[in-house]
């Protein structure tokens, strides 16, 4: 560099000093915004290319290029490089922010190109090595993100909870975002949030080569616009994938919105066929079926109505059941989808049909594009269409149904090797049927057909999850009021408010000999066993759905090998039936196809956190070698310095995840809660961070009063659960008619509290480190990230356990535990 | 040494150990494959007879294994897996692993499935010589080789269309097996009716179609899950009468309840 140069540098150093104290709270909520939106949208992303439970694995190791860019910069940061970020600063940040763009959409790339399958874990270890290199080429953007921030936060010590205000308040903009970009394909919104590295880059330097980069990466990144390269790539196996494999078959229509992406799947050579539960005694063909897909799974179907259809086969199926015992007025079907149910209601002589979709797009394509398809179906006169969350609608309805249809299609059928296990399900929870049961006439049921899977899971769970609401109810004898029958793919089972009449069972056992079906439970009914057309071997469901009648209930459910507990509103999770004392059995059965019997989705999470604690100690042990041996960090001091950042960082994930998950049931739906949830929890966090600059300038040489300062935050973090329970529970009871819009309102009150005082012990933890010991700012930063990693993993494996208040209350513990710790210098 | 150089020599280490103690357990191997491969396919320079005979091996431990009889493995369908070679039934980067005990990906969202679960589908199928069988879903075409080699005439459908070029070159080699691209929902009506049906894709529904082309007597088998995991298979019988009743069969022996009552 000549002097001249040199002085150019000195001189655009001391502007930038003036503009920084704008731009660069501006430029990191940019990044911050990018690297959150970024975040939400990959997995997105990883759950369309692959499916949830990996995405969530993937994702959360991917986050640990956060720990990963504290460590480096701990290590980096040191003697004379240390001297010189506080010249270079600007230079490192915009470089560090351009990285974070280009690696974004260069590592979107690679992850397309990477053949893991996550369905072949069990089987072949070499997918193991394709998940790892997944997340590890992933990480890269959020390490470069991270970097901005780590760079900033030790540029500017004294401004940290200023900065990290910014950083949560740019987080909260993007989670916003992100929802907002759920209406592009998904890839467009990824663009979007990559873009803004290079605008943060701009904002913090004025060095023209630098500007000229990020005007180069801005420019090549709004080229990919246009083009499918970043577009997530369906795993083969999908159901989707194996779709267009028919001949002729093609996708004729896309589209997204908030509750997934979507394609709608035409096969005019080889008919789609989707009718679970079809009698073995029909023998006509189906007419023909257009495919609703959800996030490349999750089979819909519109069913073809010309005029001159045979709806035969929908009274062959066993959710013909209830229309054969009475003929219900009035149906409501919960998911109503492509209409398939709907369709079987009106056909079977229901006179009036409120049919509830939650997604705006499958009601759009079914009611209205694909409307002449299906004979518009949905704008007969006897339907009546609701875009709603089915439990909000069941809670907010006047009307009272003599039939409630439970459809969701697949989505009620839990997926293959059960990945779905971790997912909330708030519709099939005790007080969910609860709901359902109490908008019944007297003499109404609830009705709901399962795939069949051996030995039995998801049967005898939502039976047990009926038999409890329907006590909870004031039912005496649930066995007087419940019907299950079965083919030999599918049972339908039918919960009745008041005790089943002597005809409804004979026009039962007309229906079920007709047709082929075996009747799995009915009130004074015992079929002979050889007498049965599905022969079971052994017959667990027969003998299961007696034992959860019977008075040792209870005793069943703790000796199944799977976990078949009452779902409810604490423990959401239908999907889940995993049992760790089953697992040594089920390995060694692996050759045998006892693979698949191992429910996947929770040891992918049990496999994940372990991945991160390793690594994550990896990373926080690292730097701890190199780090000074100063006044201040004696062992003792690092010890509590690490368990305080631990603590707050685990902590402030746990309370976050849990109650993102309580949101769900508010709100709907994951996604919605998930983005609406953490851009409440962020932004009242980043206004907790900004008002503790405020202490921080108030008390520039009193560690004391800092201290102080935190003991109060976390007594606020009590108090702020404690609103946010009552909020939540109030909102719960009244805000069911609200519009959705309305109940987000109500969420955000009831987080704000909690959440602005969730935002105030770690800056003030990190404006006490960078005076006592400011080299380890990066790293209790790393620490914090890593943290944060492995909490999101542990909150969904405690939350599944022990249920969402005991992950709140041992989040809250973990609070305590930091103020107790803090009480002296860290 | 350095720490990278010591592990470097660790790892060289267990490597010669792993090639000794695999060098020691499958010296037997192909003894026993040379015992069984009276009408092996390609018994010249046959690389992967030791791996084969030790899969067999290991399925029949694992039939051995089950004390009731439920998913017991026909002696005879293991003698056929002892002849027939899988691996030329699998893509060139899968052959390394067509003798392990695991479903593999062939392309096109399709799989071959675990070696057990062929052997049992084709013990609940119990084809005999002579015998009239469609298989629907010809995937990679190894699951109509083995009923052919029991002496069956195989007729197989498949609805991918590259996927049934490759099985019709792979199975040049059975005269009795006829291979045809297309929806297997309707069966093969020309040479119905059938002694058997094996349905090798998993199937959600069982078309009418297939019942009606099953002689009275006949079986049909069925495997019912999802790609890589067969859940169970469902054996379809037709009695003389015509009338069909299905039977679940769990491949794997676990019993659900412990403890309980």
């Amino acid at each position: 560099m000549s002097v001249a140069d040199a002085d150019v540098v000195e001189q655009s150093a001391s502007i930038e000093a003036k503009t920084s104290a704008v731009a660069l709270p501006v430029a990191i909520a940019l990044i911050s915004a990018a690297a959150l939106a970024w975040q939400l949208l990959l997995m997105r992303w990883l759950a369309i290319a692959h499916w949830h439970p990996f995405a969530v694995m993937i994702i959360s190791l991917a986050l640990l290029g956060h720990g990963a860019s504290g460590t480096w910069l701990s290590l980096w940061l040191r003697g004379e490089r240390r001297a010189r970020l506080e010249r270079g600063f600007d230079t490192a940040f915009a470089t560090c922010a351009l990285l974070f763009a280009t690696s974004a959409a260069v590592t979107l790339v690679l992850a397309r190109a990477i053949p893991f399958n996550g369905l072949e874990l069990v089987w072949n270890w070499r997918q193991l090595l394709w998940l790892a290199a997944l997340y590890l080429t992933l990480s890269v953007p959020f390490f470069f993100a991270a970097a901005c921030f780590g760079l900033a936060f030790v540029r500017q010590g004294s401004r940290i909870p200023t900065l990290y205000g910014a950083d949560l308040i740019g987080a909260a903009l993007g989670a916003l975002a992100a929802l907002a970009a759920s209406a592009l394909p998904v890839q467009r919104g990824l663009l979007i949030a990559a873009i803004c590295g290079p605008i943060a880059a701009w904002l913090v330097t004025r060095r023209i080569a630098l500007r000229m980069a990020a005007s180069i990466v801005a420019l090549a990144l709004a080229m990919l616009w246009p083009t499918q390269a970043l577009a997530p790539l369906p795993n083969e196996f999908k159901g989707l994938s194996k779709a267009l494999l028919l001949p002729g078959a093609r996708v004729i229509a896309e589209s997204e919105d908030p509750y997934g992406s979507f394609e709608l799947v035409e096969s005019p050579h080889v008919p789609l066929r989707f009718a679970p539960g079809l009698s073995l005694s029909h023998s006509d063909e189906l007419p023909p079926q257009l495919a609703i897909y959800t996030d490349g799974d999750a089979m819909s179907p519109i069913v073809r109505d010309d005029g001159h259809a045979d709806w035969q086969w929908l009274d062959d199926m066993t959710s013909a059941l209830p229309y054969r015992l009475h003929t219900p007025d009035r149906v409501l079907v919960l998911g109503s989808g492509g209409g398939m149910d709907v369709l079987q209601a009106l056909s079977l002589g229901a006179r009036q049909v409120d049919a509830v979709e939650q997604s705006a797009q499958r009601m759009h394509w079914a009611r209205d594009v694909f409307a002449a398809y299906s004979g518009h179906l949905l704008e007969d006169r006897r339907v009546s269409n609701f875009v709603a969350e089915p439990r909000a609608f069941v809670r907010d309805a006047r009307e009272r149904y003599d039939l409630i249809v439970l459809a969701g299609g697949e989505s009620l059928a839990s997926g293959g090797a059960g990945v779905q296990s971790a997912s909330e399900q708030y519709a099939l929870t005790v007080e969910a049927l609860r709901d359902y049961l109490s908008t019944l006439t007297p003499r109404g049921m609830l009705v709901a057909t399962q795939w069949s899977k051996q030995p039995p899971r998801d049967e005898l769970k939502l039976f047990a999850t009926a038999v409890e609401a329907l006590r909870d109810e004031g039912v005496g004898d649930p066995a007087r009021n419940i019907i299950a029958i079965r083919n030999w793919d599918a049972s339908t089972w039918l919960f009745a408010r008041s005790p089943l009449d002597p005809r409804s069972l004979a026009a039962l056992h007309r229906f079920a000999e007709r047709r082929g079906f075996d009747v799995v439970h009915a009130p004074g009914w015992r079929a002979r066993a050889h007498d049965r057309f599905h022969q079971l071997d052994p017959p667990t469901l027969f003998d299961g759905v007696q034992a959860l009648l019977s008075p040792r209930a209870r005793q069943y459910i703790r000796g199944y090998r799977f976990d078949i507990e009452p779902a409810s509103d604490d423990r959401p999770y239908f999907a889940h039936f995993f049992r760790w004392r089953s697992l040594p059995e089920l390995w060694r059965l692996r050759a045998q196809g006892g693979a698949v019997l191992l429910d996947s989705g929770y040891l992918v999470l049990v496999a994940t956190l372990v991945q991160a604690v390793v690594l994550a100690l990896v990373l926080v042990l690292l730097p701890l070698r190199a780090l000074p041996r100063g006044a201040g960090t004696a062992t003792s001091s690092r010890t509590r310095t690490g368990a305080y950042f631990l603590a707050l960082g685990l902590a402030f994930l746990l309370i976050e995840i849990a109650l993102l998950s309580r949101l769900t049931l508010m709100l709907g739906h994951p996604w919605l809660a998930a983005n609406i949830g953490l851009a409440a929890m962020l932004l009242f966090a980043g206004l907790g961070s900004l008002h503790a600059q405020r202490w921080v300038d108030a008390s520039q040489a009193d560690d004391a009063a800092l201290a102080r300062r935190i003991a109060w935050s976390v007594r606020a973090i009590v108090l702020g659960l404690g609103w946010q329970f009552v909020v939540f529970v109030a909102a719960h009871e009244l805000t069911a008619s609200w519009p959705v819009a309305f109940r987000a309102l109500a969420g955000f009150v009831g987080v704000a509290p909690l959440a602005f005082a969730m935002g105030m012990p770690f800056p003030l933890g990190l404006a006490r480190l960078s005076r006592t010991a400011p080299s380890f700012v990066p790293w209790a930063w790393g620490l914090n990230g890593c943290a944060s990693v492995v909490a999101a993993i542990l909150a969904l494996l405690v939350a599944i356990s022990f249920g969402l208040r005991a992950t709140l209350m041992l989040g809250l513990a973990l609070y305590l535990l930091a103020a107790w710790i803090g009480r002296r210098p860290v | 040494m350095s720490g990278a150089d010591a592990r470097a020599g660790f790892l060289h280490r267990r490597a010669i150990v792993k090639a000794i103690v695999a060098a020691i357990v499958l010296s037997p191997l192909p003894v026993l494959s040379f015992a069984a491969s009276a009408r092996q396919t390609a018994p010249r320079a046959d690389r992967y007879a030791g791996p084969r005979a030790a899969l067999v091996a290991e399925l029949r431990e694992q039939s051995r294994g089950d004390s009731d009889g439920a998913t017991r493995i026909d002696p005879a369908v293991l003698a056929i897996l002892a002849r027939v070679p899988r691996h030329e039934y699998v893509p060139a980067s899968e052959r390394d692993s067509a003798y392990e005990n695991r479903p593999l990906g062939i392309g096109y969202g399709q799989t071959i499935s675990q070696p057990y679960i062929v052997a049992l589908m084709t013990t609940l199928a119990a084809p005999r010589a002579g015998q009239n069988i469609l298989e629907v879903g010809t995937g990679s075409g190894y699951q109509a080789a083995v009923l052919a080699e029991a002496g069956a005439k195989v007729r197989t459908i498949e609805i991918v269309d590259p996927l049934a070029k490759q099985a019709t070159q792979r199975l040049r080699r059975y005269p009795d097996v006829e291979v045809r691209n297309g929806d297997g929902y309707y069966g093969w009506k020309e040479q119905a009716p059938f002694d058997a049906i094996v349905v090798t894709a998993a199937a959600s529904s069982i078309p009418p179609p297939l019942v009606q082309q099953l002689k009275p007597g006949g079986r049909m088998v069925i495997p019912v899950g999802s790609s890589f995991f067969t859940q169970t298979l469902l054996l379809v019988e037709k009695d003389a009468t015509g009338r069909v009743r299905t039977r679940q069969v769990l491949p794997v022996r676990f019993v659900p309840l412990t403890g309980g009552p």
